[in-house]
Formats: structure tokens, sequence, C-alpha cells
């Protein structure tokens, strides 16, 4: 059966209150989905998660406790092996083959449900052959003994496996668990070449970001229970992440791929624990930060550090606005490509003269942003990030180098990774010596001030 | 060359040894004939229709006192090498060999218990028929008990297995106790022997195993699949616990048959398989056919060797001792981590 050729209503893959327990522990509690033709489904969780037997509760693998899935109207549960073979395969996890069989008749063995057992083999077959091992970039060693091969280049083989099975639903489990970056995107890639022509892809993945980047829908569990589904920005938001992880993470745009991007932070680092009920902001001072994208790690770290940070003013849409809007920091924004005008000037200046402390990250300067420098130039304590020589960056001519060596000056010049350590100690050194002491005296949100662009 | 090309080639090189094997061995023995001498018999023989010219003493000899043993080696040895194959592609497991879910034990306990025990059937082939039938009933058994809600976990069978060959060999120790005169009979059936063999015993085992083999060939894609472990396989349409049962049912017949007419032979099972696979590769499309010539050429060459010295001794005795040694080689001079 070619993709296109199963005329169901309904979706594609249908999941339905689907309880599945192995041996005596249920794993699955209720969970519902729907996957159509030409879609790229991830499922995303935690280990433990279920991602896995619902995997294999689509392919027929595990029978479920009740609630049932539906593959092209058919239920995969009821349909005899060879049939249900045609309509749905599995690219394990687990790629060990312990025998010595060349590549070709490992992908060879995809077109098993496909014929009878007197049949012999036909000429679709090689096609169908050939084809998934050129798609999968494995035809160059398609006469080697699978078991010379490497964890990547055997995961590959076990996909142009899957596609010479010829099937419209495909299930993943970690496509990209033992990939080299290279492979992992052309797997996807191809992934989406795939979905794109009418298979429907469910992926249990790892990496949230790839999933978020490839997937058109993602599916959150948690504990056996579908917590989220939906567009994966709508999905993996820091207070599902949280949740379902039990994990503190901030979710931004990817600068380049514009996708959504989850970044885990330690729950030791600086002072915020797991119990976010607890976290206190601004716990050790305020601190505005003046830069473009390359401050979204300032940001970050000086975040976590307890810090109640400001940022701006920056382009909306930017990745250091993303990151701020993701924290939840006060942010100054002006719009795309436009620059720091008169307010939002003014808005910095109100900002850096309640912060005890500015830090300027290592940016190029402009005319557009201009402002930004000249007004942290006023401030009281100035931590100033140079990675780089000012001249390299400098787009605005000799007005901006003067106004950069005033502020250069009255700084604390500091690399990269020494930010959070030159602004506690800039602030004060009680709060650099215990900057996360719960209730602290210096606790300051009696001063907070600003408006929130993105509260 | 591809897998058709490669299998024709092999089963008929493969074959081209069994017929030397056979002609050299029937020439063997207190007579010494030679080889052209034993073709020539062979080739008058009845259903065949070119007649030469031969000794009336050779003929009987070759006809009726060699080739009735060596027929049923070649037979037997089939039947193991084949049943050996399956199951250690059945199991995944390279110490798997056909009695592995108590075949020869069931076997063993019919046929000691036919000797000991004072009980005669009125027709020939009780003991034979004994053996067989404890022998199927054990793998029956076995199967009953390791299966649960229609799922048969190999690891389960394969322990089970063991459990119930334990079982049996107390069983078996017993009636050695009791077997008081008949004791070097017993001992003698149950080292595995060819000794005595009538035509009546291979052309039961000559009927019995053609139709047997053929399934398991057919089936050799599908074992092919399993190789992969049980949930891939069934993700690539294969009715997994169906296929298990018929791969088990039929080559425990199939060692069962054997088992019944020689007596427990070991390593046949074991190191044939082993060998061919190292040889020609883990396809069992190629497999089954080539360690089934193989297992036929190598039982008619220990047998040779059992009954070409100044005493007979049980075959059993030779393909352990010839057996061992080369499996350890194996073991030492491969890396047998998967099979």
């Amino acid at each position: 059966m070619t993709p296109d050729a199963s005329d169901a209503n309904g979706p594609l893959v249908g999941i339905d209150d689907l309880w599945v327990s192995l041996g005596g522990t249920t794993v699955l509690r209720g969970v519902d989905a729907a996957v159509d033709r030409g879609r790229f489904v991830g499922l995303v969780g935690p280990n433990g998660a279920g991602k896995t037997t619902l995997l294999r509760t689509i392919a027929g693998a595990v029978g479920p406790d009740s609630g049932r899935v539906t593959v092209a109207d058919e239920r995969v549960h009821d349909l005899h092996s060879k049939a249900a073979s045609r309509l749905v395969t599995t690219v394990p996890q687990d790629t060990t083959v312990a025998f010595e069989f060349d590549v070709r008749t490992i992908v060879g063995m995809g077109r098993h449900p496909h014929r009878s057992r007197i049949g012999g083999w036909t000429e679709a077959d090689t096609d169908a052959v050939e084809r998934a091992l050129d798609r999968t970039d494995t035809a160059r060693f398609a006469d080697r003994a699978v078991t010379t091969l490497s964890g990547g280049e055997r995961q590959r083989v076990l996909l142009a496996r899957a596609l010479a099975q010829e099937t419209p639903v495909l299930l993943l489990d970690e496509p990209t668990g033992s990939l080299d970056i290279n492979h992992q995107v052309r797997t996807l890639e191809l992934v989406r070449e795939l979905v794109a022509g009418g298979r429907a892809v469910i992926a249990a993945i790892h990496d949230l970001d790839l999933a978020a980047r490839y997937c058109d829908e993602l599916l959150l569990l948690s504990g056996g229970e579908a917590v989220a589904a939906g567009a994966p920005a709508s999905v993996l938001t820091e207070p599902a992440v949280r949740e379902a992880f039990d994990a503190r993470a901030t979710v931004a745009r990817h600068p380049v791929t514009g996708s959504v991007s989850v970044t885990a932070l330690p729950d030791d680092g600086h002072g915020r624990g797991s119990e976010v009920g607890d976290r206190r902001e601004g716990d050790a001072g305020r601190v505005h930060i003046v830069g473009d994208d390359g401050a979204v790690g300032h940001l970050h770290a000086l975040d976590a550090a307890g810090f109640e940070v400001s940022v701006g003013a920056v382009n909306e849409g930017s990745a250091v606005a993303e990151a701020a809007r993701s924290l939840g920091v006060d942010t100054v924004t002006v719009p795309p490509f436009a620059g720091v005008d008169t307010d939002a000037r003014a808005a910095v200046a109100r900002r850096i003269d309640a912060a005890e402390c500015v830090v300027v990250a290592d940016m190029a300067v402009g005319s557009g942003n201009l402002p930004n420098l000249r007004a942290a130039r006023d401030a009281g304590r100035i931590v100033l990030v140079e990675t780089r020589p000012f001249a390299a960056r400098n787009h605005a001519g000799a007005a901006a180098a003067r106004s950069y060596r005033r502020l250069r000056d009255r700084a604390t010049v500091v690399d990269d990774g020494d930010v959070v350590g030159a602004v506690a100690e800039a602030v004060g050194t009680d709060r650099a010596s215990d900057p996360v002491a719960p209730g602290s005296t210096t606790w300051s949100t009696t001063d907070r001030g600003g408006s929130h662009t993105d509260p | 060359m591809s897998l058709r090309t490669r299998t024709v080639a092999w089963s008929t090189g493969l074959t081209g040894v069994l017929a030397t094997v056979l002609v050299v061995s029937a020439g063997i023995g207190p007579v010494s004939i030679p080889p052209a001498t034993v073709a020539k018999v062979l080739l008058s023989a009845d259903p065949l229709p070119l007649v030469f010219d031969t000794p009336r003493a050779s003929r009987i000899i070759v006809l009726d006192v060699r080739l009735p043993r060596i027929a049923l080696a070649a037979f037997v040895g089939l039947a193991l090498a084949t049943a050996g194959t399956v199951m250690q592609g059945f199991f995944r497991n390279p110490m798997a060999d056909p009695s592995i879910v108590g075949v020869s034990s069931g076997a063993a306990v019919g046929a000691v218990a036919t000797i000991v025990l004072p009980i005669a059937l009125p027709f020939g082939l009780e003991l034979q028929g004994a053996a067989f039938l404890a022998a199927v009933l054990t793998a029956f058994g076995v199967y009953l008990i390791a299966t649960r809600g229609g799922h048969t976990p190999t690891a389960t069978l394969l322990l089970a297995g063991v459990a119930v060959q334990t079982f049996l060999g107390a069983v078996i120790s017993l009636l050695l106790l009791r077997s008081g005169r008949s004791l070097r009979r017993v001992v003698y059936w149950l080292m595995g022997h060819l000794g005595g063999t009538t035509w009546a015993e291979v052309w039961v085992i000559a009927v019995a195993l053609p139709p047997l083999f053929a399934i398991l060939l057919f089936y050799a894609r599908d074992l092919n699949v399993l190789l992969l472990g049980e949930e891939e396989a069934d993700s690539l349409g294969v009715d997994v616990e169906r296929t298990k049962r018929i791969l088990l049912g039929v080559s425990s017949v199939v060692t069962a048959a054997a088992v019944a007419v020689t007596g427990v032979i070991g390593f046949v099972g074991l190191i044939v398989p082993h060998g061919m696979r190292l040889v020609v590769g883990p396809d069992h499309r190629i497999l089954l056919p080539t360690s089934a010539l193989a297992g036929a050429s190598f039982l008619v060459a220990t047998d040779t060797l059992a009954r070409s010295g100044p005493a007979e001794i049980p075959v059993g005795i030779v393909t352990a001792a010839l057996g061992a040694p080369f499996f350890l080689y194996l073991l030492r001079s491969r890396e047998v981590t998967g099979l």
C-alpha cells in the first residue's frame, strides 16, 4: 500500500482514551490523539513518561487495557500482523543486530509484509529497497555486514528498512538518538520529505529543540498522560516544561531557525531551587542590561543568579527580546529594525536610574542603538563586557568611540564569563557573599518600578 | 553473487561431498571394497535403471549391511543439523541445540523405560515409538509450561526446557538404578549409536523427514526476520507466536524422529550450524539447506570412524570427541558474541 492509497475519512492515526499497563504498572492513562496524513508529530516528555509505550501500542506490539488505536480506520489490534505491518512500522531505539546480515538483506526484510510465502522477489521489491537505500544515504555500504556499522549507520539502515516497508504511518523511537548533528538534521529533513509525500510520522524525540524545529505538532506526555498537544510553541511553554520535566528551563526563539528553543537551567546554580514558589526575584539587586543578541547569556545568568533584571532598548522579535519575554523580564522594546527613539531612551534612562548596576554587553554599536550606550554612560556602577575591541564593532563613527571611551573609563571591564561575579561585587559584598539567602534583608521589591512592557 | 546462486552452488557442492562420503564410507569396514565397486553397486540398486556387473558379496555387504546404517546416519545428521539451525535462530542463542526444549531427555526416558520396565509391544520398533512419543510429549509439555496468555517468551521456554531436562535426568537415573541386567543396553542407547540399523527404521525417517524439512525451509524468511527480535519481527509482519509454534513444533518432531532411532547424539546439532553460519552467513535461506547437507556428511563420516576401529564405539562419543575441540577452536578464533 502506498502512503496515499488508503481512503480513510477520519485522521490517519486515531488514539482514543488509551490505557496501557505493562507488568501490572499503568503506563498510559487515557491518552487521546489524532494524527493526519502529512503531519509530523513529536512525542516529548521526560524519561518514563510513556513515549515508547505509546509508540509500541500504536504499532500493535502492546495491547491496550482499554481504548483503541485506529490506523486508516482499521483497529490495529484486530488486524493480522501482516496487514498491520503494511499500515504502520517502527524504527526502534535499540538498533543492535546480532547477526551478520548485509545491509541490503536487512533493508529487504522491509518487504516481508508485501510478499506472499510462495511469491518471489519482484521488481517492485528491488525498487523499494534501492530507493530506501538512496534516501537514507546507506547505499554506499549496502553490501557490508550490518554488524560492522556504527550505531548511527545502523539507525539509518533500520530507517531504510522502514521506508522499504512503504507504510502510510511511520513510528520513530528516538530517531536521532545516536546520530551526529549532521545526520540528525539530515534524518529529520528526510522525515519532513516523507511527511510532505503524505505519510504520517510519529516520533519520540528527546531533544526538545529538534522536536520544536521539525515537528508540526508536539504531544507532551508526563506520567502517562497527554498534558499538552498542539503547535510546538504552544506546547513548550516554561510552565509546561517545568511541570512535565520538573526542571527549570527557559523557552526562547532560536536566533537562527526561529523555532522554539528550550534551555534547562541548573537547580543549584545561583539560588533558584526547584521550589519555584519560593523564588524571590530581585533578591540580589537590580541590574539593567544594555546589549544586543549577545546579551542573552548575561540575561539568563543574571536572572538565574537572583538579580532583578531589566533590559533595553532592544528590537522586538530579536533573540534577546524573546529571551527577556520568556523570562518575564522588564524590557524596553522598539519595533524591529527601528532605532532607539526619545521615548525609548527616556524609558532606558529610568531603568538605569533605578538599577544598582548596569551591564553593557559586548555589542555592535550603530546609530540605532547608540542612545543605549549614551544612557549607560550616566549610570552609577557599570560592568562592561569586552571580548572584541570596540573599533571592530563600531558602526557609528567617532562620536560613538568617544562615548565608549568615557563609558569604559568609569566601568569595571570584564570578560564574557565574569559578568555575574562583577555585578555582584559592584552591587555590594554582602550580596556577593550570599546572593541567595531567602528572606534576606536586601529584599527590595519596594523600589520596584517602571512599566513592564511584557509582564 | 545473488543469494539464490550462492544457495544452489553451495548445495550442489555439499551434495557432491555427501555422495563422496557415502561411497567412501560404504567401502570401509572389515571387508574393504574399492569406491568404484561401491558406486557401481549403488547405481545398480533396485529402483535405478542402470545395471553393472558386481560381485554378489559386495552387493550384499554394501546394500544389506552397510547402506542402511549409512543412510540412517545421513538422515539423522540432516535432521539434527536442521533442527539445531532452527533452534539457534529461534532462541537467538548460540548454545541452543535441537534438544533445548527437552526432546532428547524425553526420548531417553521413553526408550529407557521401554528397556527397563517389563512392557513389550507386539510389533517392532516399540522402543523407537516410545522414545518418539515421549520426546514429542516432553517438548509439548515444556511449551505449555512456558506459555501464558498466548505468549511464549523464548527466555522462559529456555529455562523451562533446562528445568524439565534436569527433572527427566533424575527419572533416567532412577530407571538406571532399577535396570539390573539391561544396564548395558540402556547405557549403549544413551550414548547414541547407529549399530544394528534396519531398513525399517531408515524408511520411517526417510518418509517423515522431507516434508518437515520443506516446512522449515518455507519459514526460512520468517526465521531471518525473527533474528532481529520478536517486536521488530512483529513490526515487519511476522505473526511471531504462530511462527514460533510452527518452528518449535516441526523442529521438535524432526529431532524426536532422529533421537528415537539413534539415541542421544550430541554436538551435531550444535556445531554444524555454527560452522556453516561462519561460512555462508546467517541467512536461513542458504543456511538451512547447507547445514542439513553438512550435518548428513558429518554424521556419516563420524559414524564411519566409530565403526572402523578395532571395536565399534557409539557414534555419540566420536561426535562429542571431535565436536567439542572444534567448537572450542571456533570459540577462541572468532568472537562469538552474537551467533
